[in-house]
This record gives C-alpha cells, sequence and structure tokens, in this order.
C-alpha cells in the first residue's frame, strides 16, 4: 500500500520562491476556480530571480534526469483549452541528472526578462506568466510545480491625447453633442466631460454611461468576439430639455479594468469602449460608443 | 446602515445609505408623499453627516470619501451622498468651499427628473445653506467671496427653477390641475433658494443691481411660465428689502412688462407698490430717494406699458392696477396733486379706448380709485381740483355714478368741508350730476332715491360763502344744475336752496342796508328775483304747498329786507297757488294757518298791501270758504291776528280783529247748531272754549273792543253749553280745556297788581 501510495503520490515537495518574496507587491489574481489568489507583481525587464526548494518526501530519494526552471509567458484560448501557446520561454538548467535525498535549494536568476505582454484574464483568453520547474524522470513521469506572478507594464504619457467630441443624433428626434475629456485614459483616471443636449423630442427617461470590454480572440475567420460591459454609471435621471448639459464625472478606480491591449501576439485584442445610453420611457435605448485608450500609469501606488 | 454606523464601517455605511437613498428614485409617488419619503432620507443623512465628520470613526480623509462617494453609479445616491460629503469637505476647511459648492450645484445637473431634481437641489440649499462664503461667515476667505456665494445660489435657483417649471410638460393635459397642484405644492423649494439669497450678508446694492437681479429676471423672464413668473416675482419682491427696490425699479419693472401675458402681472406690481408705499411711510428720511429715482415716473411709465402690452387684460385689472399706482402716490407723494391726476389721466384713457364699462367688479375698482383720494385728503376741495376726476366719473354707469356721488357727499359731510368757489361748486355738481339729473329713463325707486336726494338737500347747505358776491354765483350755479333735475328732485332738492339764498339775504340785510345800491350784485333784490323763478319752477312740479310755504317764507325775509313789492310779490304768488293749486281740505286749512302766521309777522306791507292781502285771508276770503265749519271757526279767529300785532309799531286794529272774533263765535254756534241737527247733540264746546281764549288774549293786550262783559258773556254761554252737554252723553275733552281757562283768570285776579285789575272786571 505504502508503495502503491508512492506512487501516485508526488516524490518531493518544490516550492519556488523570490528574492524579495516577502517586499514584492502582491495582487490578487482570479483563478479558475474562482479564488482569489495574491501573486507577486513584476515589471518587463526586471529581474526574476529566487530559489526553486526541492524537500524529497522522508525516506525517499528523487532520481532525476535532470532539473530545469523555465519562465513561461503563455497565451491560453479557451475554446481550446489546455493548449498553451507560448510566447516567452526561457529555461534555467538547475542541475545534472542525478539523485536528490534530502532538500535542496537551487538559486535561479532570469536578469533582465523581457515581458513585452501585461497579464490577462479575460472572457475567452488568458495570458499568463509563469515559472515552471520540472524534474525530468525517466520512467515515472516528470514532477512539475508552477508558479503563477503577475507582469504589469507602465506606459509613459502618451504624448497627444485629444479629448472626444462628436455630435450625434436622430433626425428630428434626438441630438446630442458629447465629449470627453481625453480619449487615453489610465486606469485611476477619471473621466470627465459632459453630455449637451440640441434637440429633445423623445422622453428620455436616464441616460447611463457604460464601459464595454471588447475582447477579440483568434484570427481571420476564426475571430471570436466577445464584449463585457464592465461598468454602468447612471450619468442622468429624468428627462432633460434643450440646451441643457449635463456633466460627466466617472472615476474609473472601483472598476477591474486593464489597459487596452493591440493584438497581442495574433491571438487576441482588449479594447475598451465608452458607451453613452440614453433610455426612453419606453425602454428603446439609444447609445453611442467611443473607443478609448487605456493605459497604466507609471506613477500609481499600485 | 445603523447597524454599519455603530460599526464605522464606512463601506456598509455607504453601501446602506446609496441603498436608503435609491428608495428616492421611485416615480411613483406623488410630490406629498415624495416629501415625507424625503424628509425621512434627510434625518437618515444628518445622522451619516455626523458619522461622515468624525474622521476618526472611518478613517478616510474627507477628499477620498468626496471621490468614494462618486462611485455610486446610480445618479441620485450619488448625488445625495456627494452633497452630505461636500457639507463635511467644507465644514472641514479642506478645501474652498466655493470649489466644493460649485462643484456640486454642476454635478445635480444630472438628475433631470423634476421632481427628483426638485428636491435634491433643495437638499443642496439646505446643507449648504449655512456654509456659503457670505461675509462674516468662517467660510469667507481670500477666495471665496460673497459673489461666490451668490453665484452658488443664483445658479441652483436657475436650476431648481427649470425644473420646476417642466413639471407641468410631463404627462398629458389632462392631469394638467393636479400639476398645478402639485408644483403650487414645490414652490417653496423654489422660493427658498430666492429667501436664502435675500439672507445672505454682504450682498450689497451695487451687486444686487448688477448681478443679482438681473440674472434673477432673467431666469424668470425666460421660463415662459405664468405660473412660476407670477409666484417669483412675488417671492423677489417679498424676499429682498424695499431700498434695493427702489434703487432697481427700472430693472424690475422693465421685466414685469415683459412676463406672460396670463400672468397676474397687477397683483405683482400692487404689492410691490405697497411694499415702496410702506418703505416710503415707514421712515421720512427715505422719502428724497423716492424723489432721486423718480419712483413714480416710472411705476406709472410701467404700467402703461403692461396695460398696453397685456390686450386680454380685462379691464377690471387696469383698473386695479390704477388703484395701486394711485395709493401709491398718495402714500409716497401726498403733496403732489399732478400724479393722482396723472393716474387718472391714464384712466381717463384707458377707459374711453373700450367699450362702455360693463364688468360690476371693474366699476368697483374705478370706484375704489375715484375714493382713494377723498379718503386720503379728507376733502373734497382737493379732489375738485383733479381735472381727470369727472372725467373718470363719466364712465361709470348710472349706478355705480350715483354711488360715487353720494361717497363724495358723505365725505363731504364727514369732514364738514366747506366749499366756497362757485368754480369748485361748479365742478362738484358735474361730478354729482348722478344724483342731480336724469341720466337715463330710471325709474325713481323707493328710499335710495329718497337718501340720495336728501344727500343733495345736505350738501347744498354745505355750500357757503362770507363773501355775498361769490356766494350768489355758488347759488346761481347750484341753481342752474338743480333745475336740469327734472319734477322729481326739485322738492328735495329746492328747499335748501332757498333757505341758502335766504340765508345770504339775511346776511346781507346784516350787513347794513346801504348795500342796496344798483352796481352791487348781490343785491336782496336780485336774489329774490331768482328765487321767485325758483319757486315757481317748483310749482309747476307740482308740489303747491312745498311752493306756497316757501314763498311765504320769502315773502317774510323780503319783508326783513325792507323790500315790500318783493314781499308783495311773494304774497301774490302764494294767494294764487292757494287758490288755483291747494284743493285738499285739510291742505288748505294748514295754508291758511300758515299764511295767517307769516302775514301776521311781516310789517314791511304798507296800508293800501294789507288791505289787499288781509281780507283774502280772513272772512271774506280763504277762512271762510274752509270746508269744514270747525276749520272755518279756526282760521277765522287766527286772523283775527292779523290786525293785531303785539309790536311797538305794529297795527292793533281791535276792531276788526274783534269783528273776527264775532265771525269766528257766529261760525261756531252754526257749527254746533250743525252738530244738533246731524247728530241730535250739541258738539263739543271746544271752539267757544278756544275762542274765548282769544277774547282773553285780546283783552289783556288791552284791546279796547274787548269789554269784561263779552268774555263774561261768552263764558256763561259755554257753561249753558256745556250743560246742555252734560244732560246727555260723556263729557268731552274740552272740559279739562275750559276749567283751566277759568283757572287761569282768577289765578290772574288774586294776583292783582296791573293784570289784575282787568280781571277784576270780569265776573266769574
Amino acid at each position: 500500500m505504502n508503495y502503491l501510495r508512492g506512487a501516485f503520490k508526488p516524490a518531493c515537495n518544490i516550492s519556488i520562491t523570490f528574492t524579495d518574496g516577502k517586499n514584492r507587491k502582491q495582487v490578487p489574481v482570479k483563478k479558475d476556480n474562482g479564488q482569489m489568489v495574491m501573486n507577486p507583481l513584476f515589471h518587463s525587464q526586471e529581474t526574476i530571480a529566487g530559489k526553486v526548494c526541492i524537500e524529497p518526501y522522508q525516506g525517499k530519494k528523487v532520481e532525476h534526469n535532470g532539473v530545469k526552471v523555465e519562465l513561461l509567458g503563455q497565451i491560453e484560448m479557451y475554446f481550446d483549452r489546455g493548449n498553451f501557446y507560448d510566447f516567452t520561454s526561457l529555461v534555467r538548467e538547475l542541475d545534472v541528472p542525478g539523485e536528490i535525498y534530502e532538500k535542496k535549494a537551487y538559486p535561479f536568476e532570469f536578469p533582465t526578462v523581457e515581458m513585452p505582454y501585461e497579464t490577462y484574464n479575460g472572457v475567452n483568453v488568458r495570458l499568463r506568466y509563469v515559472l515552471k520547474v520540472t524534474v525530468t524522470r525517466g520512467y515515472a513521469g516528470s514532477i512539475v510545480e508552477y508558479q503563477d506572478f503577475v507582469v504589469r507594464n507602465y506606459s509613459p504619457l502618451p504624448p497627444i491625447n485629444n479629448s472626444i467630441k462628436m455630435e450625434v443624433g436622430i433626425e428630428d428626434c434626438l441630438h446630442i453633442e458629447f465629449e470627453y475629456n481625453k480619449s487615453k485614459y489610465h486606469l485611476k483616471d477619471v473621466i470627465l466631460g459632459k453630455v449637451y443636449f440640441l434637440l429633445v423630442r423623445i422622453k428620455i427617461k436616464n441616460m447611463d454611461l457604460e464601459i464595454r470590454r471588447r475582447e477579440s480572440t483568434g484570427a481571420g475567420a476564426n475571430t471570436h468576439v466577445e464584449t463585457e460591459t464592465l461598468a454602468k454609471f447612471e450619468l442622468m435621471d429624468g428627462a432633460p430639455v434643450r440646451g441643457e448639459s449635463i456633466p460627466v464625472r466617472l472615476f474609473l478606480t472601483p472598476y477591474d479594468l486593464t489597459p487596452t491591449h493591440k493584438n497581442i501576439n495574433n491571438k487576441f485584442s482588449v479594447k475598451y469602449y465608452l458607451n453613452l445610453v440614453l433610455v426612453d420611457e419606453e425602454d428603446r435605448r439609444y447609445f453611442k460608443q467611443q473607443e478609448i485608450t487605456l493605459y497604466r500609469l507609471k506613477d500609481e501606488s499600485s | 446602515m445603523h447597524r454599519a454606523l455603530d460599526a464605522n464601517n464606512l463601506r456598509e455605511v455607504l453601501k446602506y445609505s446609496a441603498l436608503m437613498l435609491s428608495e428616492l428614485r421611485t416615480s411613483k409617488l406623488s410630490p406629498q408623499k415624495y416629501y415625507d419619503l424625503y424628509m425621512r432620507a434627510f434625518d437618515q443623512l444628518r445622522q451619516l453627516e455626523i458619522f461622515l465628520r468624525d474622521e476618526s470613526r472611518h478613517g478616510l480623509p474627507v477628499v477620498d470619501l468626496y471621490e468614494l462617494v462618486q462611485h455610486a453609479g446610480n445618479i441620485l445616491p450619488r448625488m445625495y451622498l456627494l452633497c452630505t460629503v461636500g457639507s463635511v469637505y467644507i465644514k472641514s476647511k479642506q478645501a474652498p468651499s466655493k470649489d466644493v459648492l460649485k462643484d456640486l450645484v454642476e454635478m445635480c445637473r444630472g438628475v433631470q427628473h423634476p421632481i427628483r431634481g426638485l428636491f435634491l437641489r433643495s437638499y443642496l440649499t439646505q446643507v449648504s445653506r449655512d456654509k456659503l462664503p457670505e461675509i462674516g461667515s468662517d467660510y469667507q476667505g481670500d477666495a471665496n467671496t460673497v459673489m461666490d456665494a451668490v453665484e452658488f445660489v443664483l445658479q441652483n435657483f436657475t436650476e431648481i427653477n427649470k425644473l420646476w417649471v417642466r413639471i407641468q410638460h410631463q404627462g398629458p393635459g389632462t392631469v394638467r390641475e393636479k400639476q398645478e397642484k402639485e408644483r403650487n405644492e414645490l414652490r417653496d423649494l423654489v422660493g427658498k433658494n430666492l429667501h436664502v439669497l435675500g439672507q445672505i450678508e454682504g450682498v450689497h446694492l451695487e451687486m444686487y443691481k448688477e448681478t443679482v437681479l438681473p440674472r434673477i429676471l432673467e431666469q424668470v423672464v425666460n421660463c415662459k411660465d405664468d405660473f412660476a413668473q407670477y409666484y417669483l416675482m412675488e417671492c423677489i419682491i417679498q424676499v429682498f428689502p424695499d431700498e434695493y427696490h427702489l434703487q432697481t425699479l427700472e430693472t424690475l419693472l422693465a421685466a414685469c412688462t415683459q412676463l406672460m401675458p396670463t400672468v397676474d402681472t397687477k397683483i405683482v406690481l400692487t404689492q410691490l407698490m405697497d411694499r415702496l408705499s410702506n418703505y416710503a411711510v415707514s421712515s421720512p428720511d427715505v422719502l428724497h430717494e423716492f424723489l432721486q429715482v423718480e419712483a413714480f415716473a416710472k411705476l406709472n411709465n410701467a404700467i402703461g406699458k403692461v396695460i398696453d402690452t397685456q390686450i386680454e387684460m380685462p379691464i377690471v385689472g387696469a383698473m386695479t392696477l390704477f388703484v395701486s399706482l394711485l395709493t401709491f402716490a398718495l402714500r409716497v407723494h401726498p403733496d403732489r396733486l399732478d400724479y393722482v391726476d396723472q393716474v387718472l389721466g391714464a384712466c381717463v384713457v384707458k377707459l374711453s379706448s373700450g367699450p362702455k364699462l360693463e364688468d360690476a367688479r371693474a366699476m368697483k375698482q374705478v370706484v375704489a380709485l375715484l375714493s382713494a383720494p377723498l379718503e386720503k385728503y379728507n376733502d373734497i376741495v382737493t379732489a375738485l381740483t383733479l381735472s381727470n376726476y369727472p372725467r373718470v366719473m363719466d364712465h361709470l354707469d348710472d349706478g355705480t355714478n350715483k354711488l360715487m356721488a353720494m361717497l363724495i357727499i358723505q365725505s363731504i359731510m364727514k369732514n364738514n368741508s366747506c366749499i366756497s368757489t362757485a368754480d369748485k361748486v361748479e365742478v362738484l355738481f358735474e361730478l354729482i350730476k348722478g344724483l342731480i339729473k336724469d341720466l337715463d329713463g330710471n325709474a325713481y325707486r323707493g328710499e335710495d332715491f329718497q337718501e340720495e336726494q336728501n344727500s343733495v338737500a345736505r350738501l347744498i347747505n354745505m355750500l357757503d360763502n362770507e363773501e355775498p358776491e361769490e356766494m350768489l354765483k355758488i347759488i346761481c350755479v347750484v341753481r342752474k344744475h338743480l333745475m336740469t333735475g327734472g319734477t322729481r328732485r326739485l322738492p328735495f332738492t329746492i328747499p335748501p336752496l332757498i333757505f341758502s339764498a335766504l340765508r345770504l339775504v339775511r346776511q346781507l340785510e346784516s350787513q347794513g342796508g346801504d348795500m342796496t345800491g344798483e352796481d352791487l350784485p348781490a343785491t336782496p333784490r336780485k336774489i329774490f328775483q331768482i328765487l321767485n323763478q325758483t319757486i315757481e319752477v317748483l310749482s309747476s312740479v307740482p308740489c303747491p304747498e312745498l311752493a306756497l310755504r316757501l314763498y311765504l317764507q320769502c315773502a317774510e325775509a323780503a319783508s326783513d329786507c325792507d323790500l315790500e313789492p318783493a314781499a308783495y310779490e311773494f304774497f301774490t304768488q302764494a294767494f294764487i297757488l292757494y287758490e288755483e293749486e291747494i284743493a285738499d281740505s285739510k291742505a288748505q286749512v294748514t295754508a291758511i294757518h300758515l299764511i295767517a302766521g307769516t302775514l301776521q309777522r311781516i310789517n314791511v306791507f304798507g296800508v293800501e298791501n294789507r288791505d289787499t292781502l288781509t281780507p283774502k285771508a280772513t272772512g271774506g276770503g280763504y277762512s271762510a270758504r274752509l270746508l269744514k265749519k270747525p276749520d272755518q271757526c279756526r282760521a277765522v279767529y287766527a286772523c283775527s291776528h292779523l290786525f293785531w300785532v303785539d309790536d311797538l309799531d305794529g297795527i292793533k286794529d281791535g276792531e276788526r280783529a274783534l269783528l273776527c272774533l264775532r265771525r269766528a263765535l257766529r261760525i261756531a254756534n252754526a257749527a254746533q247748531q250743525m252738530a244738533n241737527a246731524t247728530r241730535g247733540s250739541s258738539g263739543s264746546v271746544t271752539l267757544f272754549v278756544e275762542i274765548l281764549n282769544k277774547y282773553i288774549y285780546f283783552y289783556e293786550k288791552g284791546s279796547p273792543h274787548i269789554t269784561p262783559s263779552d268774555i263774561q258773556s261768552l263764558i256763561e254761554l259755554i257753561n249753558t253749553e256745556m250743560q246742555s252737554d252734560n244732560n246727555g252723553n260723556t263729557r268731552t275733552h274740552s272740559d279739562p280745556f275750559f276749567t283751566s281757562t277759568l283757572r287761569y283768570m282768577r289765578f290772574q285776579k288774586q294776583k292783582g297788581g296791573l293784570m289784575g285789575d282787568k280781571y277784576e272786571l270780569i265776573k266769574l
């Protein structure tokens, strides 16, 4: 029995720790099962260093054909689950084939790793960075341990940041002019603007501003687009009259947003839209969607 | 929420507050119910505010808090929370209050639903009330000026008003009435803003003039809603100090003319004028300000404009305006009659432009308009100088005209004012011509007519002037007017005129006889001529008895003036009247007695004239021709006095007097016999006793023709008559009369002296 159990159990316990793991910022990440776990946060061009500890279970020895640690950047499409596409792959051999009898620690280091993409958890796609430790064994299958970490990259302030201004309407029915102060917002930004009513012939019940995320996966004919509404913010209650100007002020902080991702490795894109929705008394919706670019700004506290 | 409050859990607190406030998003409630809900939410928010103010309880700086509450997805709870936190924010003084307020008022725009918005903004007003950066408040600083406070309130007011106006556009027209009611309930929320504005310390005149008022008025005018305009104008007038109104009168009035035609501008203006005039009355120092800004002229202009522009305004409205303007003028400028006249003039123009007044209420207003100066000046004389006054009266209908005339007269009576020039009298009678002439063919009915005419009569008595010449003119004027009055009025109006004229005559007389020169216009002679003509009219009315009396009065007066021909003429007229017009026997009796009495007093007649006149009255004349014997008898013995005037130079024709008495006796006898013949018993002895008394009178007066024996025999006669009378039936009332006569004689006897001696001769 003991033997049997031992056959299904991994023969050793592998743990991965980062060098500055205690001080490094942790961010919550939602796992597949819905639980939130805290993962360390890195940026591109950082050196990722740490220690891999392999500790065989009591009285066991681990025979292996080598130990390696890999740093992987993977994209996983959910329609093709389990099939990862690695866009980054770095390997460090930690040990030559041999046997491990007792707890053994291997330091490792990936200096200034290029990690161009951010970690992303979407509806149909996931981009993750992971450290993968593999203890290769010839006969019993390799022992693998993963350690996820999060990558976030800062963008510089965009040099051009025009406001979005537009006049839209339905003839003889509704004419509005709206304006958002910028077209590019950082994640803790505030959207300011106003909606100006030029002509109102319908009975408007309320007006909302929605933030929508459009995630398109695949390429060519297989492109799959998923849109979700991340925020619904009521701008106006009741029916305005001609000439009324309604202020817009939307703090982005409370929403779970990511920067805009454009064509990540030809696999997917994430775009954000501001959707201005007017609802009339018969619950008809009139809307106008405008793309905004989100970026992560360096001097954020997070 | 309370649990979260107790637990100092900020996130939960905010979550539950937002939840609670979401209740306010309902649109199913009527304003009344919504208000209840709002009040309950309000209480809760107060607790929240207290919680938020204490940073130690939630551990978040207020700036972050201010941002945090803006994360709420629904706007209404978001805004309520924002206002609450905003007020905390200002209190904490971490940000200039003007910025926060500006932000709040701007953000509140998001709520466009009228009722919800209204309440939200009213909440904002409420929480910010004590946080405005006004002068003297903690929140005033370099960056925060009163201007900001004003700006804030103004903006909030503008928005709140827009929302309020918009209520009516909601829903179909059928519920219009209900909406009006609802709006009425909500109007306090709007007015509160203006109230706050009025209370901001440090809004000085300049600022008010330059900023506050124009902004408000712009809003008022632009909202194009009659209901709102009316209410707001009212608010403006009530909320701001009078002094400001005065200085900005022009602006204010200009706005008035721009209001919607359906707005009841007159009430607004009336209130304004009321306030201003109260202000003017409150202290005399401010009067020069009124002059300085030419308040009256401006008001006058404005009212003219309002009336011109609002063509549909009923005439009653215009009149009401005029009344208030007039009241204003009277109160503020009591010394400026020309103002009053101007108002009346404008009124005339208005009235004459339209058809004849028919609206009873308008009429009432005109009456009020006309009475106002009367009451103010307490003196009709002032009113008489107003040239437009009669022209306004022309526009009244007859009934009202009469009423007005009555008012005028009453005013004169009440104040005992004396109208003393002919011109004024002329105007006055022009005014009250409703009473004096028939304006239409209306029948004269009942007491009203009498009452009216009595008033006119009284009025005539009020006219007086020391100067005979002027007085004569007055009389002529009055007469001219009265003559137009028609037959029904003359009996009322002529007598006072006559007496007034007679008073003048007496006055002239008392001033001395040398006034009778021909060159003087006011001679008694002339007056008597006028009088003669006047009474003549009366006799044609026909009202002969009255005319007769007046003739006699005149005759007497003429006699006092030693104008024999005039007196004679009057008598002649009187006699003619008597002969031709007076048919009723009772009237005849009275007339005879009157004639006799007058004739007796008149001493101006020469022998010849007298001889012509007296017999007419006596035996051969009228007395004898009376129908009833006792009347004859009495008339005759009365006439006996004609021959015995107990004056120094009076005629003392004892013989003819005795003749009269004898005749009376004869008639009495005849009467007695007639009574016997017809009723079988002798009549009363009253006549005899009366004649006896006459005898005694003349005897006492020393008439030589009355002898004691005459009296004695008469007494015996009476005694016998009485006995025969006592035989049969009742004792009559003449008994005591006779007894007392006898007692008188005995008394005189006992008294002795000269009179006693005389009576000694009579045996009783």
